[in-house]
């Protein structure tokens, strides 16, 4: 049942977007369309897997003051293994997402989760965490892509929404991806507090 | 490489393709120090100081020891070993600046010292990295001129970046005052205000080809 919990929380209580403000640089740039947004989350859902299991298995190898390098060390190789796999197999998206697919190295939830998580807990929590932090980095930028996608450019995956419907294209430019999360997460901030407000008088 | 060319790099970097507000680079700094606007500026001389650093080294590192187009047992290492080497050179750069600036400048480290740590995690130091072997480099092969305009580049991004960081922090020191929707406070209006100052930003799109 605990197990369940730690796959969970990562989901909804914890999404480590809209809740915990993190790794928001990819969330912003690679959700122009679903398909990019797609690709994003599972690429860092990979590294994320990869890193958590292995930093869980050799935790109590590293030395407690060189940790953070080992874990930089162990996550650049996920990087690169996927950077190496998207340039042979996926050009296409490889390209759409560039710059950002090296910058998973520095993207904050898989430091945090290696920091916080991997590095205490054993092999299979630290699994089902990154499984439940992944998922809920993919749900945001697909929720985001969505918005997006069907707004600015009026389609989804590529099909066409509702004929003559002229798209927003200001929601595919850089100010749209700032306003759509700004008020996506006031929604949600606006939901999780909703039964919460007591009148005092 | 002309004064020309520096200056269209400088003003391509700044304005036109901003880190923050047109590449989404170092959203967080963006929002977590801009609550006032010395520690804002603060960083933001940080980041423009480690970023040109960081531009000085990985060009030689990338273009003499991962040498690209060069097989090493069958591996082109410029392929394999960018993105960790970049971040770990990146990460003893930080450190060995912090102490350096320590022993040299104490006054200066006093400034700087508090934002050098949490500088390593900030994605637009490797970004900028990435960028200038994506825009200097063609097939593996420097274009010319291409060290100093990679320097340029490393010193624009973070003058950019330090811009959009005072510009937040005026803003939001303006805000304080400001009757907001509950939910909204914090991080969900700081977006929407940096979506607004990103539109005013676009008004630069094709200024440099």
């Amino acid at each position: 049942m605990r197990k369940w919990q730690i796959l969970k929380s990562g989901l909804f209580k914890n999404n480590p977007v809209f809740i915990l403000y993190l790794g928001l640089c990819p969330v912003l740039a690679t959700s122009t369309s679903i398909r990019d947004g797609f690709g994003m989350g599972v690429a860092a859902t990979f590294v994320l897997l990869g890193s958590n299991v292995i930093v869980s298995a050799i935790r109590g190898v590293i030395p407690r003051r060189a940790r953070i390098p080992c874990f930089i060390v162990v996550i650049a190789t996920f990087v690169t293994i996927v950077e190496l796999f998207l340039a042979a197999y996926l050009p296409k998206l490889n390209k759409s997402l560039g710059l950002f697919v090296p910058l998973i190295v520095v993207n904050c939830i898989i430091l945090y989760r290696a920091e916080s998580f991997a590095s205490k807990n054993s092999v299979f929590s630290s699994f089902l965490d990154a499984l439940g932090m992944g998922f809920g980095f993919t749900l945001a930028l697909l929720l985001l892509a969505f918005v997006r996608e069907s707004l600015g450019k009026g389609t989804l995956l590529g099909y066409k929404l509702i004929p003559g419907f002229e798209p927003a294209v200001i929601i595919i430019l850089p100010p749209g991806a700032f306003l759509t999360i700004g008020l996506l997460m006031g929604f949600f901030n606006w939901r999780k507090n909703r039964g919460k407000t007591v009148k005092c008088d | 490489m002309s004064f020309g060319t520096i200056f269209a790099i400088l003003v391509g970097v700044i304005f036109v393709n901003n880190f923050v507000f047109a590449r989404f680079l170092g959203l967080c700094p963006y929002l977590g120090v801009t609550k006032d606007t010395s520690s804002a500026i603060g960083m933001g001389m940080a980041v423009i100081f480690v970023m040109t650093m960081a531009s000085i080294v990985t060009w030689p590192l990338y273009r003499y020891f991962l040498a690209p187009n060069v097989l090493v047992e069958g591996l082109e290492l410029a392929r394999v070993l960018r993105t960790t080497s970049f971040i770990l050179v990146i990460a003893s750069l930080v450190q060995f600046i912090e102490m350096l600036l320590q022993k040299v400048n104490p006054a200066l480290y006093k400034a700087l010292g508090i934002y050098l740590p949490i500088i390593t995690t900030n994605c637009a130091i490797l970004g900028v990295a990435v960028l200038n072997i994506d825009t200097f480099f063609k097939d593996g092969k420097p274009l010319p001129g291409s060290y100093l305009g990679s320097i340029a580049q490393g010193f624009g991004a973070g003058v950019g970046f330090t811009l959009a960081m005072i510009l937040m922090s005026s803003v939001r020191e303006r805000m304080e005052m400001a009757n907001i929707p509950k939910a909204l406070q914090g991080v969900p209006i700081a977006f929407v205000t940096a979506g607004l100052m990103s539109m005013g930003f676009l008004g630069f799109s094709g200024l440099i080809k």
